[in-house]
């Protein structure tokens, strides 16, 4: 729980009070925590990503990241096969073996991560443990870590918020005043905010996760993080049981989100209102002129959100407030209030929410809603496509850089592509029945 | 435990699903955690295809492992019945879902649809993605075709010579292509051409495309031919059992393989295939025959994939490229034999594996010009900077092209020219490197350069953990600039080396320098070879001599 949030007072614009949510269950068309390794990797450069689980888990990364060549790829999977499920052999003595063989070929890993799935959840194969036998052994040259990317327990992004919690107890003590960044950034995005705090004179900023392992950023006390990232519920509770308290404001998303987002960290750092105006008031304005274009073909298009990552409702908000999109549904895979609680006082009052999905009712609201676009994953996209809607790939969201007033416009043209070249292609498709 | 950095297969019920994204009017329930559903990418993204594939899922969750996922599956199995109104539904289980023991057979018994429900039990932890399509059309063809035990496969043969007697035209089925299959497509298409050239009818092509009552039509036909033995071998045997339809052994890939395969039909269709034979013009043969193609001759080229892919490709390699087949092996262990046999009479020892590692130190080992293999051995390819082309699956979205790109027939041996010839390098390029060695341009470490990028042949620079002295000597002029394509070239140098060189005989630095001057794509072989002989010969040191030495002793 967190005490520090203030309750935020009922907002007259928004919705303060709690809009509808649909709960569904059924199913659910998204991915499970494991994808989160295909953006952890490249971003911890020195990590590892061991998959403990099935063909299917491997099958899935490979599936998702092996149109890349590798010639070394920062991921792999221990396949349980049914020698380690008859009991015939020890999965633990198995387990050291994979990870010795791994390390002999990989001597340059200085962070391994035994990543849970579904098949070792649920035979109960303890993980923790076996990371905390093998770090005894192999350390302190490789530290090696736990966390489950399963199915069953994670949806998508909270891979992340699962490998960043693992990573929690890691981080070395301070007791300075610090602000730390919590969630995974493109580097460009973090070294634009690392410019812009500079700007501000605001000194002793660091960025959770890093680009290396070896470059961990301290946490106590006196540290306050704020979340660049809307899906890491259990990486906040972590970051608080370390003693660090948690900054609440709206996610870095379009101008809007980005000054408040700013705003918050440059009030607890003391940074007065006039240096902060005159830091951000120009990035504002470039922010500004590069969105207008795009506001053009994005006004009063009827947007329609599956859910996938939790980024849903602050791209929402931003493509409400700032393009002036209208939203129809938006769907989330899980709907944090406390994280997102200055988010939701930003919504219209007449927004559907929905948390968790019923795939197949959740398709029929759409062809209710008709909306001009459909933010869907990929499993959907080219199946609503052939019908004639126009989608915007969901994961593209998680992939590409968004945050920050430089990508503004950068994030409001992914949704503005698709429009766009759907009035492009000229084809005859009467003529051709496709 | 196994350590996979690839896998070579799916689990089985992706094997399953393939059946089902094929068909039409059938659909799948898959017990399956959440997650599981990224299967519909790879038919929504790596095959492009416009619609779901009928495949509906449970997607449980930790929270209802405590309560009753028997429920969720009865639950869904009977909204899917409802919403999509199959004419045939088939059941089973993903990994996680096989741990839990729902039975999902028992289950959808109980439902009692009014529809043909067809149980399937996948072992996911024993059985890969190949088996489990085979494994899933085989019980659907069971379960779907109407049989009177009564009558005999003989009694079923009389039957259809009387109707052939009687004037009827000679038909086949056509067995094996499925949804993800590589190119599936254009193979179909490719194959109906030859069939109806030779007068032949196609009764029923499955599971791509056919519906459950296709299905049941399947026992018509004169005759089965098997295109893709992973997927199809299984029920043709079954068919042949039950109906007594024969099938054909031959897989039609490669310009002989074609023609054989064309003479096996028509003995099967008593018919006689000479005139049509007469009529076909096949370019891939003139090409390898003229001229330019010369420098091809005796190219070592490393085979992998599944067993039908790499068969078909030592064929074609040896007897229709002129390459020499240096190693050649399969994932698919169902059909291990088959690669075994074919192995042996090109003097090789299969190797039958899926794991990717193991094939990796194979290639490392042989060091050979070009890699014929699926997306995985690109990745092998690339870490060792061999040119590779794909011959089989797993592929990714870009060999599902727009373009009819079939491997087989004759239009597919003319594919299959083009696709391995593009990746080596040009016959006058390799002269002309082999002759002058220090271009800043044109040099041994750059890829070919009608593959356009300089230095696009990389591989990650941690492994370099000593240095490779002979390699220094040779890359004077491209390091200045950009130190870590140095790093790189040595990257690879070393892994395609490293195996042989420890502790053995030591390389005088003249005799390094010298085999710094053999082209790059026979290096690692000349280098081995050079150290196997200095090793036989009892050699300390391998001074430049040795290197002549082996040179001649080897090639004899």
């Amino acid at each position: 729980m967190n005490a520090v949030i203030p309750i935020q007072a009922v907002v007259q614009s928004g919705c303060g009070t709690p809009p509808e949510v649909i709960r569904e269950r059924g199913q659910r068309e998204v991915f499970c925590g494991l994808t989160g390794i295909i953006w952890m990797h490249r971003k911890i450069q020195d990590a590892f990503f061991l998959v403990v689980g099935s063909r299917t888990c491997a099958h899935l990364i490979q599936s998702a990241a092996g149109v890349m060549i590798f010639a070394e790829p920062r991921f792999a999977t221990a396949i349980i096969d049914d020698r380690d499920l008859a009991g015939l052999a020890d999965a633990n003595a198995e387990l050291d073996k994979v990870v010795q063989r791994l390390l002999a070929r990989r001597p340059d890993i200085k962070l391994l991560f035994l990543v849970g799935s579904c098949p070792s959840e649920v035979i109960k194969l303890d993980l923790h443990r076996a990371a905390g036998r093998l770090d005894k052994q192999f350390g302190p040259q490789v530290r090696i870590l736990n966390y489950s990317g399963s199915g069953i327990e994670t949806t998508f992004t909270q891979g992340e918020d699962a490998c960043l919690n693992a990573l929690v107890p890691q981080l070395p003590v301070t007791e300075e005043k610090a602000i730390m960044i919590v969630g995974c950034l493109p580097d460009i995005v973090e070294d634009q905010f690392a410019r812009l705090f500079t700007e501000m004179g605001v000194t002793n900023v660091s960025f959770f996760p890093p680009r290396n392992s070896r470059t961990l950023p301290a946490v106590g006390s006196n540290t306050q993080f704020i979340l660049a990232q809307p899906f890491l519920g259990d990486t906040v509770r972590a970051l608080e049981s370390r003693g660090a308290s948690h900054l609440s404001a709206p996610f870095p998303f379009g101008i809007e989100g980005t000054t408040e987002w700013l705003a918050a960290i440059a009030t607890a750092m003391g940074v007065s209102q006039e240096i902060f105006d005159k830091v951000t008031a120009p990035k504002k304005a470039r922010a500004e002129m590069a969105l207008a274009p795009l506001k053009e073909t994005l006004q009063n298009k009827k947007i329609f959100f599956f859910p996938d990552s939790q980024l849903e409702i602050p791209l929402a908000r931003y493509l409400n407030r700032e393009l002036g999109m209208e939203l129809t549904e938006v769907g989330t895979p899980y709907l944090h209030k406390q994280i997102l609680e200055k988010e939701l006082a930003l919504l219209p009052q007449n927004v559907q929410l929905s948390e968790g999905q019923d795939v197949e009712k959740q398709l029929d609201r759409l062809k209710l809603a008709k909306p001009d676009m459909v933010v869907c994953g990929l499993g959907l996209a080219n199946p609503l496509e052939s019908e004639g809607y126009t989608t915007k790939w969901a994961i593209e969201l998680v992939f590409s850089p968004i945050h920050g007033y430089d990508q503004a416009a950068d994030l409001a043209e992914l949704f503005a592509r698709p429009l766009r070249r759907k009035a492009k292609l000229q084809f005859d498709t009467e003529a051709l029945c496709n | 435990m196994q350590l996979t950095l690839w896998t070579y297969e799916g689990p089985p019920h992706v094997g399953a699903m393939r059946i089902a994204t094929a068909m039409t009017d059938l659909h799948y329930v898959l017990h399956a955690p959440q997650g599981d559903t990224y299967a519909d990418l790879l038919f929504t993204m790596i095959e492009r295809l416009p619609k779901r594939p009928p495949v509906t899922y449970t997607t449980f969750q930790a929270r209802d492992l405590g309560g009753d996922t028997a429920q969720l599956f009865k639950n869904a199995a009977k909204e899917s019945f409802e919403r999509f109104k199959p004419q045939a539904m088939i059941v089973g289980a993903s990994c996680t879902a096989e741990l839990i023991q729902d039975d999902p057979g028992g289950l959808s018994k109980a439902l009692n649809l009014p529809i043909p429900v067809i149980p399937l039990e996948l072992p996911s932890y024993q059985k890969k993605e190949n088996w489990g399509a085979s494994e899933t059309f085989y019980q659907i063809v069971r379960h779907l075709t109407v049989q009177d035990t009564k009558i005999a496969a003989a009694t079923h043969i009389s039957q259809r010579q009387e109707k052939l007697a009687a004037g009827k035209k000679p038909s086949c089925n056509i067995l094996g292509p499925t949804a993800l299959g590589f190119r599936h497509r254009d193979d179909i298409k490719e194959v109906s051409k030859m069939l109806t050239m030779l007068g032949i009818e196609i009764n029923v092509v499955a599971p791509q495309s056919a519906s459950p009552s296709d299905i049941t039509r399947i026992p018509q036909a004169d005759f089965n031919v098997v295109l893709y033995p992973e997927i199809a071998q299984t029920t043709a045997s079954w068919l042949s059992r039950m109906y007594g339809q024969p099938f054909t052994k031959v897989v039609p890939i490669g310009v002989n393989a074609s023609i054989d395969f064309m003479k096996e039909v028509a003995q099967l269709a008593g018919i006689s295939e000479e005139k049509v034979l007469k009529e076909i013009k096949s370019n891939s043969s003139w090409y390898a025959r003229s001229v330019d193609s010369t420098y091809l001759t005796g190219k070592r080229v490393f085979i992998f994939g599944d067993a039908t892919h790499v068969i078909a490709a030592a064929r074609i390699s040896r007897d229709e490229m002129g390459f020499q087949v240096v190693g050649m092996g399969t994932y698919s262990r169902e059909f291990a034999k088959d690669v075994r046999e074919a192995a042996k009479s090109y003097g090789l020892e299969a190797i039958i594996t899926d794991d990717y590692l193991e094939v990796e130190e194979k290639v490392a080992e042989l060091s050979p010009e070009l890699v014929l293999g699926t997306q995985m051995e690109r990745h092998i390819a690339k870490r060792l900077g061999v040119p590779c082309a794909v011959i089989s699956a797993p592929v990714h979205v870009q060999d599902f092209p727009a373009r009819y790109a079939p491997q087989m027939g004759f239009e597919g041996a003319n594919v299959i020219f083009d696709t391995w010839i593009h990746p080596l390098m040009m016959g006058l390029e390799e002269h002309l490197i082999m002759m002058f060695r220090e271009d800043f341009e044109f040099n041994s470490n750059v890829p070919a350069s009608h593959l356009g990028h300089v230095g696009a042949a990389s591989a990650s620079s941690h492994q370099v953990t000593e240095a490779a002295p002979y390699f220094e000597l040779e890359v004077p002029v491209v390091d200045q600039e950009q130190p870590d394509k140095k790093e790189e070239f040595d990257t690879q140098q070393q892994s395609t080396t490293q195996q042989s060189s420890v502790d053995q005989a030591v390389w005088s630095a003249d005799a390094l320098k010298e085999l710094g001057k053999i082209p790059f794509f026979v290096r690692g072989k000349a280098r081995r070879n050079t150290e196997k002989y200095a090793i036989e010969h009892g050699m300390q040191q391998i001074t430049l001599e040795t290197l002549y030495d082996a040179k001649a002793y080897y090639s004899r």
